[in-house]
């Protein structure tokens, strides 16, 4: 009951749900909220069944491009998107890996091009369901748990 | 900008490494001539590489071409901190073709991407090696005949040997038998391995190099097992030798069975067995012109 409540405190925005707690800030950094003038709210170590701690993000007359939350997927594949409108739950969107994902993740490669020239990363997702990406330009294969955001 | 380039392996479909294959035989027939009259050909060696630009550069020339470029980075604006990107743009607005070497993985892939002409990826890193792959194939279809069922056996450093990952790449297409032989350290990566399960290919791994594991094979090619890749330098030291080829090795082997290599060799292959007619790296390494010469003549559009 008292989730509903905090979810339901939003008027208009979107809810963020189901992020693991160690993560949140790197969720808040991929979405660039760090740069929004929309009323961001989040909550960390907050108890979860599933997660354990988990982290939630709240924002304010905003609705997200499908493509833009897929970046979260990269991190925290379970989150859950909310659609908030007049304090009514209207659309739960469900994350779905991109099959390109553009300047967002550091190549872990230091011979990589992309580390040695400014320019934009770019990995192509070469496994959904296992998580591999593929370093567009040194070919090195890499899996979500060493995806470092740039 | 996209342009046709050949950066890696991969970017070939089978039916363009066969038309390529044809039109290098076509080049071995009659290599020298004039289809490159009037066309400058710039050669980017960021490090140097005596043995492929020299192959470049004979490509280019017995064709007519003229070739501009710098053999290694301390000669090139680069040294002064130039990007590699305006290098590029700058060089691709001279020449009609880039061919390029740089020690940085990726580079070849990011230079396609802000080139005006075509580039061809002569090694970036430990990364691609394309032609080298082509003048494998070539090398391969030349002696077998074909490049369908055939069973190929690689030996010696499968982990870290870019060359046999293209040429496994590129071999997926003709339903080949692989026999993997390499000491534990350096065998063939499980993603290679997993892609021939995903493609159906047949393969079998051994850690020894002897009569009975290449009784059945075609192409044994063989690479440098280099002391560097070892942790253990006892390792190395008991593995160096197993993966000597000596002629006494090939007595039983079939008749239409040759020996790859990459070069330069290192001990790998014994000096006695360059007089067996079975050895053909050494034709491998004169073949790679005519490959070349049909992969720089196809970006061109010339053939
Ligand atoms: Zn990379």
């Amino acid at each position: 009951m008292e989730k509903e409540l905090k979810v339901a405190a939003l008027k208009n925005g979107t809810v963020i749900d189901h992020i693991p707690s160690e993560i949140l800030f790197k969720v808040i950094s991929i979405l660039k909220l760090e740069n929004v003038p929309n009323q961001v709210t989040f909550g960390y170590n907050l108890e979860s069944q599933k997660l354990g701690r988990k982290a939630i993000i709240k924002v304010a007359d905003r609705y997200f491009e499908q493509e833009e939350v897929n970046k979260i997927a990269l991190l925290a594949p379970n989150a859950k998107i909310n659609i908030i409108k007049d304090y009514v739950l209207v659309e739960k969107k469900t994350l779905v890996l991109p099959d390109e994902i553009i300047d967002t993740v550091k190549c872990m490669n230091p011979k990589c091009i992309t580390n040695n020239e400014p320019m934009q990363t770019k990995f192509k997702t070469e496994n959904k369901e296992s998580g591999l990406f593929k370093c567009h330009y040194c070919e090195r294969i890499i899996n979500s748990e060493e995806l470092v955001l740039k | 900008m996209t342009n046709k380039s050949l950066v890696s392996i991969t970017d070939y479909s089978k039916e363009k490494i066969l038309s390529i294959l044809d039109k290098a035989a076509a080049f071995e027939a009659n290599p020298n001539q004039k289809i490159l009259d009037g066309k400058v050909i710039a050669t980017l060696f960021f490090e140097p590489s005596t043995r492929t630009r020299l192959s470049f550069e004979t490509a280019v020339n017995r064709l007519g071409g003229r070739v501009i470029g710098f053999s290694d980075a301390a000669t090139s604006s680069s040294s002064k901190g130039e990007t590699l990107k305006d290098t590029i743009i700058m060089v691709s607005n001279y020449a009609d073709l880039i061919v390029m070497r740089h020690p940085i993985e990726g580079a070849a892939r990011y230079a396609s991407e802000v080139s005006r002409v075509p580039i061809i990826n002569a090694r970036d890193g430990a990364n691609q090696h394309p032609t080298q792959t082509m003048l494998d194939l070539y090398s391969i279809k030349k002696t077998q005949g074909t490049l369908e069922n055939l069973s190929i056996t690689m030996v010696g450093d499968l982990k870290y040997g870019r060359t046999v990952h293209s040429l496994l790449m590129a071999m997926s297409h003709f339903n080949p038998t692989f026999n993997f032989i390499a000491p534990n350290e350096l065998k063939m990566p499980d993603e290679y391995k997993m892609f021939c399960k995903s493609k159906g290919i047949k393969f079998t791994e051994l850690n020894e190099l002897n009569e009975e594991a290449i009784s059945d094979t075609d192409i044994l090619y063989m690479t440098r097992v280099q002391k560097e890749r070892f942790t253990d330098l006892f390792e190395y030291e008991k593995v160096k030798n197993v993966y000597t080829l000596k002629n006494k090795l090939l007595e039983n082997t079939k008749e239409n069975l040759r020996i790859l290599h990459p070069l330069p060799r290192v001990t790998e292959i014994d000096a006695d067995v360059d007089d067996n007619p079975k050895a053909y790296y050494f034709t491998q390494a004169k073949n790679g012109v005519f490959a070349r010469q049909a992969v720089i003549c196809d970006l061109l559009g010339l053939v």
